[in-house]
Formats: structure tokens, C-alpha cells, sequence
């Protein structure tokens, strides 16, 4: 199994979110965080004096998936949130060594 | 003779200019951080209170009252004693008590202001001992100066139609000492001091847009042309102002800000405010883009000088201010106003005017540094004028009045409630 993480441009999240239902993902989470890439922030300018702000908002996005399927994943969101310009994020892939469902104590891909 | 709709007119315009209090407080309070609003909010509140207290019971006798040798008013009028007699020097067709009224409200909105210079340190009951002197002490005599008739500078000659000097280049010339007094607030200006909401600040640049219109046409003090032309030429400056200040950001940085644009309007605001009786419509637009154009320069001069008038009154309000002032020097004509002495330089009056203005220029800056500078002083030796600095860094709103501004998904961002 793979995590599949993934950070994104806020309102990218629903073209990648329906990009990953449309290829059979059932569960994911997301969280709201900030931050910069190689581009860093942008300037913001009051009454002459420019605040460089460093943090920009993004959101992450998280999906376990079944091993085979983790480069299909990468590939769907990747076109999905890409818009050309600066700041579209990035998406990587971690092993997982187990996955448990609370619930029913179900094991690894049975759990997804 | 009392005149039924002169009085109708400035009760309402009384109503108008106290409206700008609330309209300067979400001014002020969008600028400063999240942490800080209510205590500006509060401050701005607090001083309308106690200006009106004591503009009753001492203020607006030594602004108006029988005067005493072109200096000051007498005692006669305090606790709004007599209400039934004449202004002195004035020929007005309204009751004193609604002059005393209208008068009350620049007092208030002008104490206010030096919120502005304070913000995010001062400590609440300092600030409402220093404006309370302040008004007694700075505004009152120079209101005798230049409003009354009775006033040496008014005398010579001096034209100040609601307040450039009285107002505005007072209220800038004593926003510095004072922020000189108080020192810069901790990080500055290293740290980020963006403001936390710019529609509040929007919304509250309309609300002193509207209230000056009563500001500037009600100073006519009676309904007719001059008041036309004053609401009229209030209206174009600000106007003006917003696009010369828009236009220097968009040429420095490429971005006209919404910041821009209130800041730009309230300065041509403030530029007309001398000038808007005595001025033509064209007057009142070179006049507002004149006031943009300088301030927005000077606003950004605060660093390098190295004072934290947080908020920006000494390059809002105290140059615009001088630049209203003397530019009625220039555009006052016969045509707008007959009742004027001396011409402007357009109007080929010659110099005698302008030097007049400069005069007045001088003399306001001369008197209100100083004076605010001394008070604050002396306030401070009585009382802490600042907020020790766990209070800066937790917020003025939690620290001083122990109350949040908001509220957010079921976090206060700072407050005591319910703890």
C-alpha cells in the first residue's frame, strides 16, 4: 500500500477531488496548511510598506492506496490541479506498512 | 432672527460630523491588527465622550465665549450658560445651542484622530485624560484663533472655511508629538503591521466621506449657495484625492491598493476642508488631487524619519492639511465667496493671502507640538501612557477592556469569555 500525498492550490481541491472519485478512490483526507515553494511568497503593499509574505495558503490532500495503483493516482491528481503557473503544488508517495478500519478491525487493502 | 431651515440644516450637519466618529473607528480599526481593534474602537468612543463632556462644560466657552483680547474665550458660556445669547462675532440665524452643537463635533472627531497616532500601545485611561486636556489646552484656543470672528488670526484676515488648521494640521502637528512622546510600538518597523481588515477600513472611509459632506457644507451655517458649493466641492476633492494617490501607487508599484483609494479620498477630504467655501469646483479637484498626491509621498517618509504614527496622521491629515491651507491662498475667489477680505494669487488678490495661510500654518504647528508635547509629557509623569509590553504582545482589546473581537469556528482569537 502507498500514501499518496499531495499539496495543492485551494481551489484545485474539487477538479482533483472528483478526478479521484471518477478513478474509484473511496476515502481521503485533507487539511488546510501554508506554505511556499521554490518561488517562495508574493509582496503585499500598504501605504508604501511592502509586507513579504512567505506562507501561502494550500491545501493537502492525503489518499491511501493500493500499491499497483499509486502511479494511476499521481498521474490523475497531476492533471488535475495543474494549471501552468507557479504555486501548483507538488504530490509524492510513501510506503505503508498496514492499514487497519477501526471499525470492523479489517487489515491492509481490505481496510482501504 | 432665527431661520427655520439654516437651523433644520445644522442640526443635521451636527448629526453628519458626529457620524464620522464611528465612521474614523472602522476606519482606524481595519488598519491595526486583529488583536488591537476593540481598543481602537474604544478609544475613538471613549474620546467623543469625554470631548463632549467638557466641550459643554468649558471647551466651547473658551473657543466662543466673549473674548478676551483675541486669545481666548471668556467663562461666560461654560455649562452652556446663557444659551440664549448671541455668538459673539458671529451673525448667525440658528440658536447658539445648535452652533455649540455643530462646533461640539469637530472637537470630538478631531480629538479622535489622535487615536490614530497611539494605536496598538496607549493605554486606554491615559488616552482619555490626554484628549480631555487636549481639548482645553490645544484645540479650544486655536478654535478661538481661527473660527471666531473675535480670533487675532481670524482678524487679520486668516480664511480656515472648516478646519484645516483648527483640524487638520493641529490634529497632525499633535499626532507627532504625541507618537514622539510614546515611542514606536514594539517590533516596529521590523515586524508585519498589515491591517487586519481592509473592508472595515472601506466601510469606514464611506462613513467619513458622507459625514464630511455635513463637515464642510454645514460650516456655511446657513442653507443656500455657499453650502451648495462647499458639498459640491467637498464631493470632487475627494474624488481627485482618491485618483492622485491611486495614480502615484499604480506608477511606484504598479498596484493601486484599496488601502489606497480610502486613504486618498480621506486626504482629499482633508485638503478641501479649509478651502471648501471659498473655492470653484475646479479649485476643489486640483485642490483634492494636490492632497492625495502630497500625502501619499508623505506617508512614506514616517521610516525614514524614523516616528511610529501608526496610522498615518501627520501624512493623512497634518500635510494634507497644510496643503488645504495654503492652496486657499491660491484658488479663493470673489465669485464662490464675497464676504472674503483678500483674494487668492488666481483670482489676482496677489501674495497677501497666501502669506496669511502660512502664518496660519506656522502658528497651529507652533502651538499644537509643542502644547500636545507637554501634555503628553505631563500625563505620562502622572500615569503610564503605555501598556506594559505583555499587553502589546497579547493584544490592547484582551489586555485592556478583557473582550474579543471575533469569534472564529468556536475559537476566540483573544478574550476571557467563558473562561
Amino acid at each position: 500500500m502507498k500514501l499518496v500525498t499531495a499539496v495543492l492550490k485551494p481551489h484545485m481541491l474539487e477538479p482533483v477531488k472528483e478526478a479521484l472519485e471518477a478513478f474509484g478512490v473511496r476515502g481521503l483526507t485533507i487539511s488546510e496548511v501554508s506554505g511556499h515553494g521554490r518561488q517562495r511568497g508574493h509582496t503585499e503593499v500598504y501605504r508604501g510598506a511592502e509586507y513579504t509574505v512567505d506562507f501561502l495558503p494550500k491545501v493537502r490532500l492525503e489518499v491511501l492506496v493500493d500499491a499497483p495503483e499509486a502511479d494511476d493516482v499521481v498521474a490523475a491528481i497531476v492533471s488535475a490541479a495543474r494549471t501552468g503557473k507557479i504555486g501548483d503544488g507538488k504530490v509524492w508517495v510513501m510506503p505503508v506498512d498496514a492499514v487497519v478500519r477501526i471499525r470492523t478491525g479489517e487489515r491492509d487493502v481490505e481496510a482501504l | 432672527m432665527v431661520d427655520g431651515a439654516d437651523t433644520a440644516w445644522v442640526l443635521v450637519c451636527a448629526a453628519l460630523v458626529l457620524f464620522m466618529a464611528p465612521g474614523l473607528a472602522l476606519f482606524y480599526g481595519g488598519m491595526v491588527r486583529s488583536k488591537h481593534v476593540l481598543a481602537m474602537m474604544a478609544q475613538v468612543f471613549g474620546a467623543a465622550a469625554v470631548v463632549s463632556v467638557l466641550w459643554v462644560l468649558l471647551g466651547h466657552s473658551l473657543a466662543f465665549g466673549p473674548d478676551l483680547h483675541g486669545v481666548v474665550g471668556s467663562l461666560r458660556l461654560a455649562g452652556m450658560a446663557h444659551p440664549d445669547d448671541p455668538v459673539p462675532g458671529f451673525d448667525l440665524h440658528v440658536p447658539s445651542t445648535a452652533f455649540a452643537a455643530f462646533q461640539m463635533m469637530f472637537a470630538v472627531i478631531t480629538a479622535a484622530l489622535l487615536a490614530g497616532a497611539g494605536a496598538d500601545r496607549m493605554r486606554f485611561g491615559s488616552f482619555l485624560v490626554l484628549v480631555g486636556l487636549w481639548v482645553l489646552l490645544v484645540y479650544a484656543p486655536l478654535a478661538h484663533w481661527v473660527f471666531s470672528p473675535n480670533g487675532w488670526l481670524a482678524a487679520r484676515g486668516v480664511l480656515d472655511f472648516a478646519g484645516g488648521t483648527v483640524v487638520e494640521t493641529n490634529s497632525g502637528a499633535s499626532a507627532l508629538a504625541l507618537a514622539l512622546v510614546l515611542g514606536a510600538r514594539r517590533g516596529w518597523p521590523r515586524e508585519q503591521m498589515a491591517p487586519h481588515s481592509l473592508p472595515l477600513t472601506l466601510v469606514g472611509a464611506g462613513i467619513l466621506w458622507f459625514g464630511w459632506l455635513g463637515f464642510n457644507a454645514g460650516s456655511a451655517l446657513a442653507v443656500g449657495g455657499l453650502a451648495s458649493q462647499a458639498l459640491l466641492s467637498t464631493h470632487l476633492a475627494a474624488c481627485a484625492g482618491l485618483l492622485g494617490w491611486l495614480l502615484v501607487e499604480k506608477l511606484q508599484t504598479d498596484h493601486p491598493t484599496t488601502l489606497g483609494a480610502a486613504s486618498g479620498a480621506v486626504a482629499g477630504l482633508v485638503a478641501i476642508t479649509p478651502a471648501a467655501g471659498f473655492v470653484n469646483s475646479l479649485g476643489a479637484l486640483a485642490i483634492g488631487f494636490a492632497g492625495g498626491v502630497v500625502s501619499v509621498l508623505a506617508v512614506e517618509q514616517k521610516v525614514r524619519f524614523g516616528y511610529d504614527d501608526s496610522l498615518d496622521v501627520v501624512g493623512v491629515h497634518g500635510v494634507a492639511g497644510v496643503v488645504g491651507t495654503l492652496a486657499v491662498g491660491v484658488f479663493a475667489t470673489h465669485t464662490v465667496n464675497a464676504g472674503i477680505a483678500h483674494r487668492g494669487l488666481l483670482d489676482g488678490g496677489g501674495v497677501h493671502l497666501l502669506l496669511l495661510q502660512l502664518l496660519a500654518v506656522v502658528v497651529t504647528i507652533a502651538w499644537a507640538f509643542p502644547v500636545t508635547w507637554l501634555v503628553a509629557r505631563g500625563v505620562g509623569r502622572v500615569m503610564p501612557l503605555r501598556v506594559p509590553p505583555e499587553g502589546e504582545l497579547e493584544g490592547l482589546d484582551m489586555h485592556s477592556h478583557a473582550e474579543s473581537a471575533y469569534d472564529i469556528g468556536g475559537r476566540r482569537v483573544a478574550g476571557r469569555m467563558g473562561a
